[in-house]
């Protein structure tokens, strides 16, 4: 009787109330105004079709690298209390994060999470693509879609300079030189030599795309320093916004897409 | 012009409206006047930022330097330069000429490998001969050289990054392209 008493001095708390507004869901409407009236639960539809939830139709493909994602910005996150992102420290800091940080595992973690996210984009569009999920009323969640796996590979690309070893420094001398090959802003792109004045060239190799890039003419400290930024900051919440943008098209398009 | 004038009389219940000196005319200038302001703005804007990315000083080595009394020089591909400025200076027996180390297929820089008489990239397996003209891998043409010239004060040797020699243009026969020793 008295475990009853406590139990109704809880639940009619105010402290309680605020937190659970609706109260026992036990009607399909208290059920809607729970997931409506927080936050996180509203990320997910309130009704979802049979086929919405089967692994066969979906592979959860999408659902897959949304977490990968997730895994990625936490682990992402640790990794930025150790890592310095200059040309003196940071080959030493990834170092020193297997050898002196305790789970040593954690870089690892984050560099096969964003290997897995690759694949899982991958396979997400093959679905996409073979169920004929991109058609109307989809198609512009489509194109969505593409500049997240755009983005996606950008972050690949960006982080895989941060370890500051051999590899990075030429994989990303070799990848930057193809933006001096933008059409008319790269120093070797088509028609770039035409724009001058007089014997002035006006791009040249301190202000084409590439130099934008590096913030150098060569793979050195700038760049170092500017992919950190777009890898830790930058790229992430564009990819962030995207996500909620695909995600909320996906609801009002009429849901995930099932057998026909 | 009447035409339109004599509507406006003859439509006289949607007249314009005047409510506190504002008026359908003047709404409409002052909107032209605030997107045209805010469009400028935001271009402005982005022109700034764009611009703040491009630094007006750079901390890199420069990309003239001397290089030393041409005496100092023996036959051969020197590397005393490779690591600072990314210069071979090599001497063959009537010139000596300024190769700019950076592959010509994605811009790695080439190893010199004496025993084989050769440069060669690590990234992609391009090789050069000792007088720069590409002969395996995927380079698409030969190494470029530098300006070399002497200096007049002190009759040392001095390269400009800076200016090019290209082989397929028919550059390297430029005086500037090589020191004739004799």
């Amino acid at each position: 009787m008295r475990w009853r008493q406590l139990q109704d001095q809880i639940t009619a708390s105010q402290l309680w109330k605020s937190i659970f507004r609706v109260g026992v869901p036990n009607t399909n409407r208290k059920r809607v105004l729970a997931m409506l009236g927080n936050v996180v639960l509203h990320l997910h539809p309130v009704k979802t079709r049979k086929s919405g939830v089967k692994m066969r139709y979906t592979w959860c493909a999408g659902g897959v690298t949304f977490f990968l994602f997730l895994v990625l910005t936490f682990t992402g996150l640790l990794l930025m209390f150790y890592y310095r992102p200059t040309v003196e420290y940071a080959f030493v800091d990834i170092l020193d994060l297997r050898e002196q940080v305790p789970f040593g595992i954690m870089r690892e973690v984050h560099r096969w999470g964003a290997h897995a996210m690759v694949i899982s984009v991958w396979i997400h569009m093959f679905r996409v693509f073979m169920t004929g999920s991109y058609k109307p009323p989809r198609e512009f969640n489509w194109v969505i879609g593409v500049i997240l796996l755009v983005l996606t590979l950008l972050l690949s690309f960006t982080g895989y300079l941060l370890p500051w070893d051999q590899l990075a420094i030429w994989a990303i001398t070799v990848g930057s030189n193809m933006a001096s090959a933008t059409p008319l802003v790269g120093i070797q792109g088509p028609g770039t030599s035409l724009l001058k004045i007089g014997d002035i060239q006006l791009v040249t190799s301190t202000n084409d795309a590439r130099f934008g890039l590096l913030g150098g003419r060569f793979v050195g400290a700038g760049a170092l320093l500017r992919f950190y930024v777009l890898h830790c900051v930058g790229i992430p919440l564009v990819a962030a916004f995207l996500m909620a943008v695909h995600f909320w098209r996906v609801r009002k398009d009429g849901g995930i897409s099932g057998p026909v | 012009m009447a035409t339109v004038q004599k509507q406006a009389e003859g439509t006289a219940a949607a007249p314009d409206l005047d409510v506190d000196g504002v008026t359908r005319r003047s709404t409409l200038k002052w909107m032209t006047v605030a997107w045209i302001g805010f469009t400028a703005a935001t271009v402005a804007g982005l022109t700034a930022t764009m611009r703040f990315m491009f630094p007006n000083v750079l901390f890199e080595p420069p990309t003239r330097f001397k290089a030393g009394d041409p005496s100092t020089y023996s036959p051969g591909v020197d590397e005393r330069w490779k690591e600072k400025y990314g210069i071979w200076i090599v001497r063959s027996t009537d010139a000596i000429y300024a190769l700019v180390a950076v592959c010509v297929h994605l811009g790695c820089t080439p190893n010199w490998l004496a025993a084989q008489n050769k440069f060669k990239c690590p990234c992609h397996g391009s090789g050069y001969y000792v007088s720069g003209i590409n002969f395996e891998g995927p380079a698409p043409r030969p190494l470029e050289r530098a300006e070399i010239t002497l200096s007049p004060d002190d009759g040392q040797i001095v390269v400009d990054k800076a200016t090019r020699y290209l082989y397929e243009r028919g550059q390297w026969s430029d005086p500037k392209a090589f020191i004739k020793m004799a």
